[in-house]
């Protein structure tokens, strides 16, 4: 418990520590808000214009602190390309973003697990080989491929799933499920591969331990010996994969918001990125730390509680 | 050596075949790389076999030379995050305390920072050169090895034969290299194999940034997104460097649970 | 037979069959769908627009970050919302001439120094507001004034004054310029409440639609303005934009029936796009043009040979056929086209690797030139360098290419690094083309072009109403740009765009933007 608590204190500094760097980071980078809007009408009078009155003239250091003391009590503020509340379109990206990767990773862990307890059940038989060539081609495609490839069969060809992804909140679930079919798939099929191999390595890697030899002449079938007693052993690994493939669904799905339309957090950080809109940028990097932090704490502590000896330290 | 399974034999054929051919690239290509010698997206013939690419030239050169590119990027990317990731990952599960939490906190904190972000801020303050890119890469990927590394190695440290290891007073790198190393090898060398794939796609995202290599050398990947217009009319030209990365990737990774299976037999004994 | 198709055809026109019934019919007499469908497209449009219905566009260009203040509208999305809320006082007709809108009429003084436009009355704002010559003068205001930003600020300058004399806004320039009515067709010129003074980003204008729902980068919904004036333009009761920005995405929405029509298809699979029976391609010349911008100051191209080396080393045939896909035509090392209205042709620069060759040896440089690029400066661009490597190697002219990350291209790379590639939107006419980017004071003179005789002929034909001394004065410009100029054009691109058979009144022009100058949603309609 002190160890949990332990933790959430350092992240919040980890998180203090990321708003300086992406802000110092978004700094270094050429080129300003101001510049990015205007693009290529920027007259030196618009810009100057523009500059003084986003602020862009206030030193860095000031302009940081401003922001730091809003966002402490709450308030993000607001964009400086289009003067939208930051608060109000992230949530509303946020909630997009989350429920692609809710359904994404509802179907692809358990899955993955799954399969990975298959492969190590049939290991060297045909059921361990088909299931690592079919998910190691699945992975070592570019994404984007994939994407092209079923939106083209399923959505352009045999018209089952909409190839725009787009949902609002005029639909109900079922609706939304429709919408977001496809690119649910392609983040399957993507992320299945790198946690169904470590389940695999994992497991293998203590089938060899002595207790489950103990277990086997106890007369327990394959698949019990494999799901009771070396799959907890194996966690650790695994569920270090499992939290890297979950941020990956939660950040890192740019190229599939992109491919079908689909309003999450990606496309957004990305879009005021080139535009060098440091509060907007501040926000996304901040929630995205804030995932990554949380996710490897869990994974963390899961393994701690896995292990009976991490558990009880001498 | 003598009973390699009828996989690995495969997995070793083919990863052996990319491997010399990325070696012996000029000898092999009947074209040049950059050398625009057709239409565009012909199809295959006696004179181009893969046909031609989106702008004309020989999709077979342009793939031989950019197999080159892309496996010798990969390749040392992988190495160097391993290397670094493990290393890292064991010293810290070994020292535990404020090592573990001080390089641990450390990844959190490079982990937290987007890579768009990272990456943007690299280009604007050093060069774009190949060295730039594979430690960018490497280290990128090493935080990623590194949590994989110290969680499996947190769980060996409690063992009992580390203890006995400490208490026979042995040191850190003796404990890191001949406990830890080989009874974490499993799932290392399977993370491995998947890593190495991630860095074989990760260059043609890079190379849309401006960080990756520069035209008109290419890598597989960025051969697959030159020519991604043509992928839903059948242009194969999209396709078969796709069908190459997919088929390097299952190569190598045949090869790696081959290893992964002789690690495995190597601790129990149970034949 | 054909008695009966006519009058299947009349009954279209009077709007009392449906696609579906006569498409059925048609069959039954034997007709082929593709056919049947073209004869009621064709039957629907003599019978004029169909009002009603929704409209879905998908278009490219647009991000979250993009702003609805018209002063800051910088894509293609952020200028299509603009034409659904909006108005200028002038808009370009898709002949290349003018088309009055919030402008009833104008008319210059001898000198064409003063101007003086005749506001429409009765047209009301999307608030209820009347919208008078008031407004028109505020919103002029606030993009020319000391302290704007806005991007029409360029266009803006050498205004003496403004006023307002009842339902007439007059404007006095410090020189004369007779074409200062196509200069006020500025996509950001949108005539707003106060001039927008208060809240830019409100979208109240006198458009042909209201904006109901708003999420940049991603979707945009307007509602039919009941009170609109012009019952020409308008005719869907919603039109919705829809962000997609993934070429292949893009045309897939529009293959599946998701949207009904599309911009910017990408050339290469253009055709075979347009193959798709329910799909029309759309082509539109314009005045866009593709280019590698040297400058013109900076070693080594600051000799004239090398440029002209260069100049010479490019295939411009070949960058047509495999960057353009044929939808575009061979430049001219000049940014003027036939699309201008008084074009002269000139003699054409063909790719001759012996006067490359020739032209390098003259100018005693033999190093490597380095030639940036990125994917963002027009499509296609990392390939073209490409090829223009390869052309100029057969010359002997070494080009080494670096590619740049997108982001940041324009602020870091264009008009700052010396050898680039580029693209232009063109303008309505030759005088602010030259004047925004080949005038040695222009702020974009992204070639660091600067000749004297090419800026006094510049003045010079601002005053001249002769047309004929007119087109003489631009051909000289054209001559002495191609000839001296920093500019390397291999070609001239088409717009294309494309959209379903579900959809009617598409109007061929040769001006302006994308999607018929962005006016194809509010022109087209829904067939029956």
């Amino acid at each position: 418990m002190k160890l949990v608590v332990q933790r959430i204190a350092l992240g919040f500094l980890l998180l203090l520590a990321v708003s300086v760097l992406i802000f110092a980071g978004t700094i270094i980078l050429p080129g300003d808000v101001a510049q990015s809007i205007l693009g290529q009408s920027a007259t030196p009078e618009a810009l100057a214009n523009l500059r003084e009155e986003l602020g862009l003239n206030e030193p860095a250091i000031t302009r940081y602190f401003d922001w730091l003391f809003a966002a402490l009590q709450g308030d993000l503020g607001v964009a400086l390309t289009n003067g939208r509340d930051i608060a109000e379109s992230i949530s509303q990206r946020m909630s997009n973003t989350l429920f692609l990767a809710f359904w994404a990773a509802l179907i692809s862990v358990p899955l993955a697990i799954l399969l990975g307890l298959i492969a190590v059940r049939y290991k060297d038989r045909w059921p361990d080989k088909a299931i690592s060539a079919i998910t190691l081609a699945s992975i070592s495609i570019p994404e984007f491929l994939i994407g092209y490839l079923l939106m083209y069969f399923i959505a352009v060809k045999l018209g089952w799933f909409p190839s725009v992804a787009m949902i609002g909140d005029h639909m109900n679930l079922l609706q939304k499920l429709q919408a977001i079919a496809l690119p649910v798939m392609v983040l399957t099929l993507v992320v299945l591969a790198h946690m169904m191999r470590m389940t695999r390595a994992a497991i293998l890697n203590v089938m060899q331990s002595a207790y489950i030899e103990t277990a086997e002449l106890k007369g327990l079938t394959g698949f019990q010996v494999i799901a009771r007693h070396a799959f907890p052993n194996a966690i650790a690994p695994i569920v270090n994969v499992v939290m890297l493939n979950l941020a990956y669904l939660v950040v890192g799905v740019v190229v599939i918001e992109v491919v079908f339309v689909y309003p999450g957090m990606g496309q957004y950080l990305v879009d005021h990125v080139s535009k060098r809109d440091v509060p907007v940028v501040q926000a996304c990097g901040l929630i995205f730390a804030a995932v990554y932090i949380g996710l490897n704490m869990i994974a963390d502590i899961v393994s701690i509680l896995a292990n009976p000896r991490l558990r009880h330290p001498k | 050596m003598k009973n390699i399974p009828i996989s690995a034999m495969i997995g070793l054929f083919f990863t052996a075949l990319y491997f010399l051919m990325a070696i012996f690239a000029p000898l092999l290509a009947p074209y040049g790389m950059a050398e625009v010698v057709g239409g565009v997206w012909e199809p295959s013939s006696s004179k181009h076999l893969l046909g031609t690419d989106n702008i004309g030239r020989d999709l077979l050169s342009r793939m031989i030379y950019g197999g080159r590119t892309t496996i010798f990027i990969a390749t040392a990317a992988t190495i160097l995050s391993f290397v670094t990731g493990s290393v890292l990952g064991f010293f810290a599960a070994v020292m535990g305390g404020w090592v573990d939490q001080v390089l641990s906190r450390f990844v959190d904190l490079i982990m937290s920072i987007p890579t768009l972000i990272f990456a943007l801020v690299v280009l604007s303050v050093m060069p774009v050169t190949l060295p730039v890119l594979i430690l960018v890469m490497g280290l990128l990927d090493s935080t990623r090895v590194y949590r994989l590394a110290r969680a499996v190695a947190v769980d060996i440290t409690v063992m009992d034969y580390v203890e006995a290891a400490r208490l026979r007073g042995e040191k850190i790198a003796w404990i890191i290299f001949r406990e830890i190393l080989p009874n974490a090898l499993s799932p290392l060398v399977a993370e491995m194999g998947l890593r190495f794939i991630f860095a074989v796609l990760f260059v043609s995202t890079l190379s849309f940034l401006g960080l990756g290599v520069q035209p008109p050398e290419a890598d597989w990947g960025g051969i697959v997104k030159e020519n991604k217009e043509g992928i839903v009319y059948g242009i194969s030209a999209a396709l078969l460097p796709a069908v190459a990365i997919a088929t390097l990737a299952i190569s190598v990774n045949l090869v790696a649970d081959w290893v992964l299976n002789r690690t495995t037999s190597l601790k129990g004994g149970r034949g | 037979m054909n008695d009966q198709l006519n009058h299947m055809a009349s009954q279209v026109a009077a709007g009392k069959m449906t696609r579906r019934e006569f498409m059925g019919k048609a069959a039954a007499l034997g007709i082929s769908a593709a056919v049947a469908s073209t004869m009621f497209a064709g039957a629907a449009h003599a019978a004029g627009p169909v009002k009603g219905g929704t409209i879905r566009v998908g278009i490219q260009g647009g991000g979250s970050s993009d702003s609805l203040d018209p002063a800051l509208a910088a894509n293609a999305t952020a200028t299509q919302v603009l034409r659904l809320w909006g108005e200028p006082l002038l808009e370009l007709d898709p002949n290349g001439g003018l088309w009055p809108r919030l402008a009833e009429s104008f008319e210059a003084s001898a000198d064409a120094r003063v101007w003086t436009f005749k506001i429409r009355s009765g047209v009301n704002f999307s608030n209820g507001q009347t919208m008078t010559a008031d407004d028109v003068l505020a919103t002029m205001e606030r993009h020319s004034g000391e302290d704007t930003k806005s991007g029409a600020l360029g266009i803006m300058r050498g205004i003496k004054d403004m006023r307002v004399d009842g339902d007439q806004f007059i404007v006095e320039l410090d020189k004369p310029n007779a074409d200062l009515p196509y200069l006020l067709t500025d996509y950001h010129l949108l005539i707003q409440p106060g001039g927008g003074k208060d809240d830019p980003t409100a979208a109240i204008g006198t458009g042909p639609y209201v904006l109901k729902s708003v999420e940049p980068g991603v979707r945009f919904v307007g509602e039919k303005n009941p009170d609109y004036w012009d019952d020409t333009v308008g005719h869907a009761d919603t039109i919705e934009l829809i962000v997609i920005n993934d070429d292949t995405a893009r045309v897939a929405a529009l293959q599946s029936g998701q949207v009904h029509m599309i911009n910017r298809v990408p050339p290469r699979t253009a055709q075979l796009v347009g193959r798709a029976p329910n799909i029309n391609l759309r082509t539109t010349s314009g005045p866009g043009h593709y280019v590698f911008i040297m400058h013109t100051n900076t070693a080594p191209f600051d000799n004239k040979d090398l440029r002209m080396a260069l100049k010479y080393g490019i295939n411009r045939q070949e960058m047509v056929d495999k960057i353009l896909f044929g939808f575009g035509s061979v430049g001219n090392d000049t940014p003027i086209n036939s699309s201008y209205p008084l074009f002269t042709e000139l003699e054409q620069r063909e790719y001759d690797p012996d006067k490359a060759a020739f032209h390098l040896k003259e100018s005693g440089f033999d190093g490597t030139v380095l030639l940036r690029t990125s994917d963002n400066s027009f499509p296609g661009a990392p390939d073209a360098a490409a090829l223009f490597q390869q052309s100029c190697g057969s010359a002997g002219i070494n080009i080494e290419i670096k590619r740049e990350p997108n982001d940041g291209y324009w602020s870091e790379v264009w008009n700052k690094q010396p050898f680039c590639t580029s693209y232009w939107g063109g303008r309505p006419t030759q005088d602010s083309m030259f004047s925004t980017a080949y005038l040695s004071t222009a702020d974009w003179n992204d070639t660091r072009f600067n000749n004297e005789q090419f800026d006094q002929l510049l003045f010079a034909a601002r005053g001249e109403l002769d047309e004929g001394k007119r087109t003489q004065m631009y051909a000289d410009m054209s001559t002495i740009l191609r000839d001296e100029g920093g500019l390397i054009c291999p070609m001239f691109n088409q717009f294309i765009d494309a959209t379903t058979s579900d959809v009617d009144g598409w109007i061929d022009s040769q001006n302006g933007f994308d999607l018929n100058n962005f006016y194809a949603p509010m022109t087209m309609w829904v067939a029956a």
